[in-house]
């Protein structure tokens, strides 16, 4: 806007030369989050595309490593992310070490976070929504959920620690099993569950809870009433009508919402460090690190919810806080490969809402 | 409201589904209900839990004896050092690790609050939808970016390449490698994506009939935006205000990482420091033995940090309900 040339009068021209300048300084403000992301991807892909250079000193180690890592007759790779990186164990040797454990802890985590918090989250919002009659309930519930969702992740990491990974330390020092026949096998469920991944799931499962709630809520919300009066009319019991009108109506909304909080569960680090996942790990929860050896051990899928894990953003703290400056490098693969899966999810979330949004008008 | 018992007085000769006091139908849908409603009360159940598990292990133990049990709580409010792990002589005052909390979030709320309001306002008043579309889903990003990562991009980054050139080669003071500013600044990016919707939001739901009786009154746009919008809009910006903050005390590994493990007692953002957060993480990560006294300091500080963030939570909804400027 060329307004202040033409102006007469300088008191207006000044005005508008300052909310001029005050427009650029939000646009500024505006475009500073995306410069910051730019940055901030870019810095990461070139520590994960590169070693560090190598000065005098550890390049003896290097070498010293090269000859290591020869002898052992395993390919290293030219860049820290590669197919090796995410098809082997951590290891002390950096060119070696890669993120296999990490991912299998994590799709671990994403599965029982998901089996938990789906059915938990929807039949808690359809409480809400169907329900309670703007009761006293609903208030209270949703006050605590808004109240809940503000909690720091690390309160809930304590938490986690103290009733799942020692159960009020109920059980003694060494803990008992409890041996649960299923028919053709038997399930040892060690109790308390210690560090397992059934420990670090339901943690996170009651910290992504409250986010599944609101947004359940929001997508049964957005079901216009004249849907269920409809349903009511024809004779249908309230249940009947939720699960065969309301339920499919909001699906769509309700897997977005699910999808993004689970995805925040993926990322969250500090709750699962309280429940002592950082371990040097060689290998994968119950002994599965593909899907033939799932299918040729099935026991291990039975032993994997019981085991000790690590996850990808517990691996690359680890690797942040190790000395070397190879490891720097390494985490930025590792960085590289946990935002390409929380992107995959994303993704996945925005379809489903595009492609539920276009067909379904009311 | 079930439909049976809308029908039921209706009902002097119809057929018996309806007038038979129990049947399968009636009991299933009490029975749903009832699943339901724990479900919704399970977040009760939640709070519960984080209420007396913070309260058994700090205040008052049934058994055992709690952290307040045998260290006073002067001694934990006023007390300048925190040494828990010293052989001979512990010390839990908890202020050096209140001091790097406050400083790091306060530097992060210097940065990320009015740069967040600032894009809210132009997101809200200035922007083309097109733009609009463009920025929205960067944000969206970057709110999703897990913390650990912003840690690593302050550590490997922010101190090396931005902070050290500037404030040591050319300012001359002394810059740790762990230090609050760099984990200060990426709280302040992190808090960004928060106070942006939040204000925006605030911003969006001013009625356009107040910008228009601002114009009509010879206002500039930056008047308008300025003098009515955001002030009609002061409730929910402020509300987004203390939510960023609340959420800045309780971020963890971006300081974790970044400003290292030094309680110190100090305003200098170049020094490293360690915040309440960051004391918990870093305990947990060494073998401390269940029933020690360094154990259940865990315990206290976490309840300190949920007092206050609690706190901050409740003040923005207060300050929501209390301020709210209603249109029609």
């Amino acid at each position: 806007m060329s307004v202040s040339g033409k102006l007469r009068e300088p008191a207006l021209a000044k005005r508008h030369r300052i909310g001029q300048m005050f427009e650029w300084l939000c646009c500024g403000s505006t475009w500073f989050g995306v410069v910051v992301l730019l940055l901030l991807l870019l810095s990461v892909g070139w520590k994960a595309m590169t070693w560090p250079t190598a000065d005098a000193d550890a390049a003896d180690r290097t070498a010293a490593m090269k000859a290591d890592a020869t002898s052992n007759a395993v390919a290293e790779s030219a860049r820290p992310l590669s197919t090796r990186f995410l098809t082997s164990y951590d290891s002390r040797i950096p060119q070696k070490a890669g993120i296999k454990a990490a991912l299998w802890g994590s799709l671990w985590l994403l599965l029982f976070v998901g089996l938990t918090t789906v059915p938990i989250g929807i039949g808690a919002a359809i409480y809400l929504e169907e329900y309670s009659n703007e009761g006293r309930w609903k208030r209270i519930i949703q006050v605590n959920l808004s109240n809940l969702a503000g909690v720091p992740s690390i309160v809930y990491g304590i938490l986690g620690l103290t009733v799942f990974v020692r159960m009020f330390g109920l059980f003694g020092h060494d803990g008992k099993v409890l041996d649960l026949n299923l028919g053709f096998t038997v399930l040892a469920v060690p109790l308390p569950f210690e560090r397992s991944v059934i420990s670090g799931a339901l943690t996170l499962s009651l910290l992504v809870l409250p986010t599944v709630i609101v947004a359940a809520q929001e997508a049964l919300r957005a079901v216009p009433s004249s849907i269920r009066t409809a349903s009511y009319a024809l004779g249908a019991t309230q249940w009947q009508t939720i699960r065969h009108q309301v339920l499919p109506a909001a699906m769509p909304g309700i897997m977005t919402g699910v999808i993004l909080s689970l995805s925040r569960a993926m990322g969250e680090t500090a709750p699962l460090i309280m429940i002592g996942a950082l371990t040097y790990l060689a290998r994968c929860p119950g002994h599965i690190d593909s899907l033939s050896s799932a299918w040729e051990h099935p026991s291990g899928l039975l032993e994997a919810p019981f085991d000790v894990f690590t996850s990808l953003p517990i691996q690359i703290f680890n690797w942040v806080s190790r000395a070397q400056p190879e490891y720097d490098h390494l985490a930025a693969a590792g960085i590289i490969v946990l935002l390409v899966v929380l992107m995959c999810m994303n993704t996945a979330a925005i379809l489903i809402r595009n492609r539920f949004q276009r067909r379904t008008q009311w | 409201m079930s439909v049976a018992q809308v029908t039921s007085p209706l009902s002097i000769k119809s057929p018996s589904s309806l007038t038979r006091r129990f049947s399968w139908t009636r009991a299933r849908e009490q029975i749903i209900r009832a699943v339901l409603f724990l479900c919704g009360a399970l977040s009760l159940l939640t709070t519960a839990g984080i209420i007396v598990v913070l309260f058994t292990e700090a205040i008052y133990s049934f058994g055992g004896t709690a952290f307040f049990q045998s260290v006073s709580i002067t001694d934990f409010l006023f007390d300048t050092v925190w040494a828990p792990q010293h052989p001979d002589h512990p010390r839990f005052g908890i202020l050096p690790l209140l001091c790097g909390t406050f400083v790091i979030a306060g530097l992060g709320g210097i940065i990320g609050l009015p740069i967040g309001l600032a894009s809210a306002i132009y997101l809200s008043e200035y922007a083309k939808p097109k733009m609009r579309r463009i920025v929205k889903p960067v944000l969206e990003i970057l709110a999703g970016i897990p913390t650990v990562v912003y840690g690593y991009f302050a550590l490997v980054f922010v101190t090396p390449y931005l902070l050290r050139p500037i404030f040591q080669t050319w300012l001359g003071f002394n810059v740790d490698i762990f230090n609050a500013l760099s984990a200060g600044i990426v709280v302040g990016v992190m808090i960004i994506p928060t106070v942006c919707s939040l204000s925006e939001d605030a911003l969006r739901a001013v009625p356009r009939g107040l910008r228009e009786a601002g114009y009509a009154l010879g206002s500039t746009k930056f008047d308008v935006s300025l003098k009515v919008v955001v002030p009609a809009a002061l409730s929910g910006i402020l509300a987004s205000f203390l939510l960023a903050m609340a959420r800045a005390i309780g971020e963890t590994m971006a300081v974790t990482i970044a400003a290292g493990q030094q309680p110190r007692l100090t305003l200098n953002p170049f020094r490293g420091m360690e915040t309440m957060t960051a004391y918990i993480v870093n305990i947990s990560l060494g073998d401390t033995e269940a029933g020690s006294m360094e154990y259940k300091s865990l315990y206290a500080v976490a309840l300190s940090l949920f007092v206050i963030t609690l706190s901050m939570n409740v003040l923005a909804q207060w300050v929501l309900k209390r301020f709210r400027e209603v249109y029609e």
